[in-house]
């Protein structure tokens, strides 16, 4: 389990990749149950919506991120992101805030900042955490 | 400098700004309600191996027993697109489509997103979603085409009325470029 004090600031996450295929788009699509057709429908995505393929739908394309641009079959997604604060609140929740890159390519796809709670120690669960002492 | 069509839409939509914005519309539960399915289909579909998801013994020791992962808040408020016991037909983020037909934007994309997150969505949960348009920029021109950027703020709450989440979207709505 990764506890707070083993975080640092300018820690990098390990880099994924995510090869992007037709299914991936369409998969993502239906799990999230987002039927807006420039997510499925080929045709429509490059003659209604002027994209040049059908592409990745908002929370599959990691829902809170900021999209730079779409992301379309056959390109591969590219995963980083650094610690960029660390800090403790009033109720003893320890926070981890970590700046994210998603790129295809040279090109920056998504931005996203995520403030994540996690562990002080092996008897702190920030799971458990509700009411006053939830305060992200 | 302003183009001919950033003008008209300018003067055609500027009463329309101070008329929306601020505008609410509580659009009560969702269809579905929250179940293992869809959030199997959902790890599947992400290749999201956190055993949170997988292993029932571990959902119950972490989160006291299983939950939806949190990226998956807007399946729950996406209506179901048949329903033979739908009054109406509502669709998802209905407020983003009432605002794109006052102000005849045909086209729209989600620009940006933001989640800050309450309670954990556990299987049995119906969530109700309240949406209100918290601010709708000035007229511009960007690759896409010509028309106004929104941000439409939604509110999730359980059937205890617990604070689920609240989410922040960013869209721009337009009129393609002349090609």
């Amino acid at each position: 389990m990764l506890l707070f004090g083993k975080v640092q600031v300018g820690d990098a996450l390990p880099t994924l990749e995510v090869p992007v295929t037709a299914r991936t788009v369409v998969m993502g699509a239906s799990s999230s149950r987002d039927w807006q057709p420039q997510h499925h429908d080929y045709a429509w995505a490059t003659t209604r919506a002027g994209t040049k393929d059908i592409f990745l739908n908002t929370p599959n394309q990691a829902g809170w991120f900021r999209m730079r641009r779409p992301v379309y079959p056959g390109e591969t997604l590219v995963f980083n992101g650094t610690v960029r604060e660390t800090a403790v609140d009033e109720s003893s929740c320890a926070w981890v805030d970590v700046d994210i890159e998603l790129t295809v390519g040279e090109d920056v796809a998504t931005e996203a900042s995520a403030r994540l709670a996690i562990p002080q120690d092996d008897k702190d669960n920030p799971w458990r955490r509700s009411g006053d002492d939830w305060r992200p | 400098m302003s183009s001919a069509l950033e003008e008209e839409i300018g003067a055609r939509t500027a009463a329309l700004v101070p008329k929306w914005t601020g505008a609410s519309l509580d659009a009560g539960p969702g269809d579905v309600e929250c179940e293992r399915g869809y959030i199997l289909h959902w790890a599947e579909a992400t290749e999201n191996a956190n055993l949170l998801y997988w292993d029932e013994g571990v959902a119950q020791d972490v989160t006291g027993g299983w939950i939806a992962p949190p990226s998956m808040l807007s399946v729950w408020m996406r209506p179901l697109m048949f329903n033979p016991n739908a009054r109406e037909q509502v669709r998802p983020l209905e407020m983003h489509f009432r605002l794109k037909d006052a102000f005849d934007l045909p086209e729209g994309i989600v620009t940006g997103n933001e989640i800050v997150f309450g309670v954990p969505v556990r299987p049995g949960d119906m969530i109700a979603t309240k949406q209100t348009v918290t601010e709708i920029g000035d007229v511009r021109t960007n690759r896409l085409g010509t028309g106004r950027p929104w941000t439409i703020d939604v509110t999730y709450t359980n059937q205890r009325d617990e604070v689920v989440a609240v989410e922040s979207y960013r869209m721009f709505c337009y009129v393609r470029n002349a090609s």
